[in-house]
């Protein structure tokens, strides 16, 4: 029975597992002696996984992508998709059954957003009342209001909401497998990210088998369930999950590509979630100076943090700034430092501490409300813990780089 | 200086030459398409015969069609056959071009994407690559079109039963009588510009994907 | 079949290229009044192009004497011109003038759209910083865009070459010497032999002149430039 053609949205969504054996590329016109495109390749990716192949170009990444939906022939080796060689199936059935996502998107200029959509299903054979109901669904799932675009031309659209029909349309027959090929490479990165973060609910939803090419180490790591690293003369250099490759890159080669900043790239695994936040002092306007002052005292960061009724902060007040009597007022608050949500990455957490020039960023809740503090050292300590490389965290707390700074009132 | 009295009472032999005219233009333009299209999926198929394809119809597109005319009366008499294969001889090389321009004018990446998606090269050709090389291809057939009006005079040269307008030309200069001549010219300039228009309108009517270009909303 | 090899053997024999109706007469009758509309033309086109192009000014008249060019059938122009040359034609031959006129309006369109085009192509901030180092207009004209527009030009030139070179064929059938004469007499006489002679020459002339000129044309491209050849104003087949 050919893949894809009898799934409805609501039955669970089948994925299939992928499996490269040996493959090996190696051109007709490859002077002898030289390096194929691949070389060897061998990997597992289990179902509904997202497997992301990176590395510099001409490591054949691409290569190897196209090879699992035969546009190119392996030279040795066999894929398998759920146990079965690609090489033994149809082809077209083979290519109507993986969906398949390029940079470019390549919609076809001469029909509708709907059509283009139901491109596939259109090729099986789907009737045409369920072709309209499939194409306004999959609009839909990529954020797109049906009954806008669907009589469009791919001329009318932006690079953003075009790269999102690519996706939709390789979505179209529910396939077990995807391809994409740098699919968000074409676009700025602000839609870029957006993209991506998409992208990955869907896939929450979704659960595919997805093979992702890309040359950006960033997005390997965030949207790779596995990374495969692959380098000059089409090897694979590495194979696991974001966190290993990091924490333990297998050669020379993988630790330069990554790049010598892969302990902040480690920060981007983790959130501020992950971290037990810091306790901070909180008073309101109005409370009385003294008592404040005593509870400030007591505990070892320096400054009380001021806050409505609703629990969100005003502002800092330093424990010096105490009047000897009377009660607490806003004045005394001084700015305040950059506020933090629990799902950001430490990496991003550091970065805007790091932009404020702070040591200590409040974390809030979706309605404002404190929850306690990230400092600095506390994400230093958060990298020990993962790694045990201690160069980086040295650096990071070394008195003469001026991290160590008092809050914005110093 | 016109007669137009004598205009009015020539109406069915004007009307004659005319329809006898663009029927001899439009056989050509047909049969014309044809070839080339034919071609055109030869050298899709085989690239290396783009240069000897186009190269050898450069080189009867320089001829002048008058020679090329009178070349076949030795052969082909005065027939229809004589007028017609030096016309259609004409067309090939502003069709050849034409229509190939057509099919390399689908960006790569859709045909990647057919490819990808479970087009067979039968259905990738006929529902994407045809339908987007349909512009030049229209193109085409208006460049031939007018092209084609415009020789079609020359036949008069050779003789009177197949010499559409270019007969009042021909006349018009043997018997000294300007109002002929002006009636051939100027309806064949007539003709060859209604063609132009037409196909211009044709061209945009069946492409409502080029037209559509709203304002793009941001991403 | 054997009016091709007919048409062979008439130009081989040497007797044929001697006398008032011999292949060299008609042959050096067809170039010379080729080569003199053309020259013609260029001397109105170019200059007139050429400001065009330099300026920019006037740009619309380019674009349509492209489409203009185009429609307008030859036959159509040396008919409309004839009645009117009719009365002052008499002393040159028939067929002299008119065909001359139509063969210089022919040409110019193809020339004038060529330089037009090519000196556009030529990119414009280069221009501005010649113009900023303070090079005069006439300088940048042929210093910078002459150079670069060249082969561009050059190809208009042979589009209109190749079609003066069929106008004047057609002359022949109103009276005028050249080449074409070959075909007119070898039609009223029904001498077959004759008629071929006259294509295989026309042909000839006519492909000789094409590639001669575009080899010119591939010459005169600097090595820095890939310009492809351009059918800009495709002139109809004459």
């Amino acid at each position: 029975m050919p893949y894809g053609s009898t799934t409805m949205p609501d039955q669970p969504p089948r994925a299939s597992t992928v499996e490269f054996e040996h493959v090996t590329k190696v051109y007709a016109t490859t002077a002898r002696g030289t390096p194929g495109a691949v070389n060897d390749l061998s990997l597992h990716v289990p179902a509904g996984k997202i497997c992301v192949l990176v590395g510099p170009s001409g490591c054949g990444k691409t290569t190897s992508l196209k090879m699992v939906n035969r546009l190119i022939e392996p030279t040795s080796g066999r894929i398998l998709l759920d146990g079965v060689d690609a090489a033994t199936r149809n082809v077209t059935e083979l290519r109507r059954g993986i969906g398949y996502v390029i940079q470019q998107v390549g919609l076809f200029p001469h029909q509708t957003i709907g059509e283009n959509v139901t491109t596939v299903p259109r090729l099986l054979g789907w009737p045409k009342a369920r072709r309209r109901e499939r194409a306004e669904e999959l609009l839909q799932l990529v954020g797109l209001e049906p009954a806008t675009y669907r009589d469009r031309y791919p001329s009318q659209l932006s690079g953003g909401e075009r790269q999102r029909v690519g996706v939709a349309r390789a979505l179209a027959a529910d396939p077990p497998v995807m391809l994409m090929d740098e699919p968000f490479g074409a676009v700025d990165p602000i839609v870029r990210e957006r993209l991506q973060n998409e992208f990955l609910r869907l896939q929450e939803e979704l659960a595919k088998t997805i093979l992702f090419v890309t040359h950006d180490i960033d997005e390997a790591i965030k949207m790779g369930d596995l990374v495969a690293v692959m380098q000059g003369g089409g090897k694979l250099a590495q194979f696991g999950a974001p966190a290993e490759i990091l924490a333990n890159p297998a050669s020379e080669f993988v630790a330069r590509f990554v790049g010598a900043d892969r302990g902040l790239k480690r920060l981007s695994l983790s959130r501020v979630a992950d971290l037990e936040l810091q306790s901070v002092v909180t008073a309101r306007p109005g409370d009385d100076s003294a008592a404040a002052r005593e509870r400030t005292l007591a505990d070892p960061f320096r400054y009380l943090l001021l806050v409505d009724a609703e629990n969100r902060p005003i502002g800092w007040v330093d424990q010096d700034d105490f009047p000897t009597s009377g009660v607490l007022t806003e004045e005394l608050a001084s700015p305040m430092s950059p506020l933090l949500n629990r799902r950001a990455t430490l990496k991003d957490a550091l970065s805007q501490l790091l932009d404020a020039d702070v040591q200590a960023g409040i974390v809030v809740d979706r309605a404002g409300g404190v929850l306690g503090l990230v400092t600095v050292e506390m994400v230093a300590e958060r990298m020990r813990e993962t790694t045990g490389e201690s160069r980086f965290i040295d650096e990071l707390l070394d008195p003469d780089d001026g991290l160590q700074r008092a809050g914005a009132t110093a | 200086m016109i007669r137009w009295d004598w205009i009015v009472d020539h109406l069915d032999d004007i009307a004659f030459r005319t329809g006898q005219h663009l029927w001899l233009a439009a056989i050509a333009v047909v049969v014309g398409f044809v070839v080339s299209f034919g071609l055109a999926l030869v050298i899709r198929r085989l690239p290396r015969l783009y240069s000897p394809i186009t190269g050898v119809s450069g080189v009867l597109y320089t001829i002048p069609s008058i020679a090329l005319f009178t070349a076949l009366v030795p052969i082909t008499g005065l027939s229809i056959l004589t007028a017609e294969v030096p016309l259609v001889l004409y067309t090939l090389l502003i069709y050849v071009r034409n229509i190939v321009a057509g099919f390399q004018s689908v960006p790569a990446e859709v045909l990647e994407a057919a490819d990808g998606m479970g087009f067979t090269p039968g259905r990738r050709l006929l529902e994407i690559e045809i339908p987007l090389a349909i512009p030049l291809m229209v193109s085409a057939i208006r460049i031939a079109s007018v092209s084609t009006i415009g020789l079609v005079m020359i036949l008069a040269l050779l003789g009177d039963n197949l010499a559409a307008l270019g007969f009042f030309i021909r006349d018009g200069i043997s018997t000294f009588f300007p109002t002929k001549v002006y009636v051939g010219a100027v309806l064949s300039v007539a003709l060859a510009f209604a063609a132009d228009a037409m196909f211009v309108a044709i061209e945009r009517a069946i492409t409502p994907w080029t037209r559509a270009r709203a304002a793009r909303a941001v991403a | 079949m054997d009016a091709i090899l007919g048409g062979f053997i008439w130009i081989l024999d040497a007797s044929n290229w001697e006398g008032r109706d011999g292949i060299a007469t008609r042959l050096m009758e067809h170039v010379g009044f080729s080569a003199t509309a053309v020259l013609a033309a260029l001397a109105i086109a170019l200059p007139v192009g050429l400001w065009i192009g330099h300026t920019g000014r006037l740009a619309f008249l380019a674009v349509n004497l492209a489409n203009l060019g185009r429609a307008i059938p030859s036959y159509a122009v040396m008919a409309m011109i004839f009645p009117i040359s009719l009365s002052y034609a008499r002393d040159f031959g028939l067929g002299v003038i008119p065909t001359f006129l139509a063969m210089a309006v022919l040409a110019i369109p193809p020339v004038i759209v060529n330089a037009y085009t090519g000196i556009r192509e030529v990119d414009r901030d280069m221009v501005e910083a010649g113009r900023g180092v303070g090079m005069r207009e006439r300088e940048i004209l042929t210093r910078l865009e002459l150079p670069i527009a060249l082969p561009v030009i050059v190809g208009g030139i042979r589009t209109a070459t190749v079609q003066v070179i069929a106008t004047a064929t057609l002359g022949a059938f109103f009276g005028t010497g050249g080449l074409g004469r070959y075909l007119a007499d070898g039609i009223a006489r029904r001498d077959f032999d004759r008629v071929w002679a006259g294509v295989i020459l026309v042909a000839a002339l006519a492909v000789t002149t094409e590639l001669v000129l575009a080899y010119v044309q591939r010459r005169l491209t600097s090595p820095g430039l890939a310009k492809a050849e351009r059918p800009i104003a495709g002139a109809s087949a004459t």
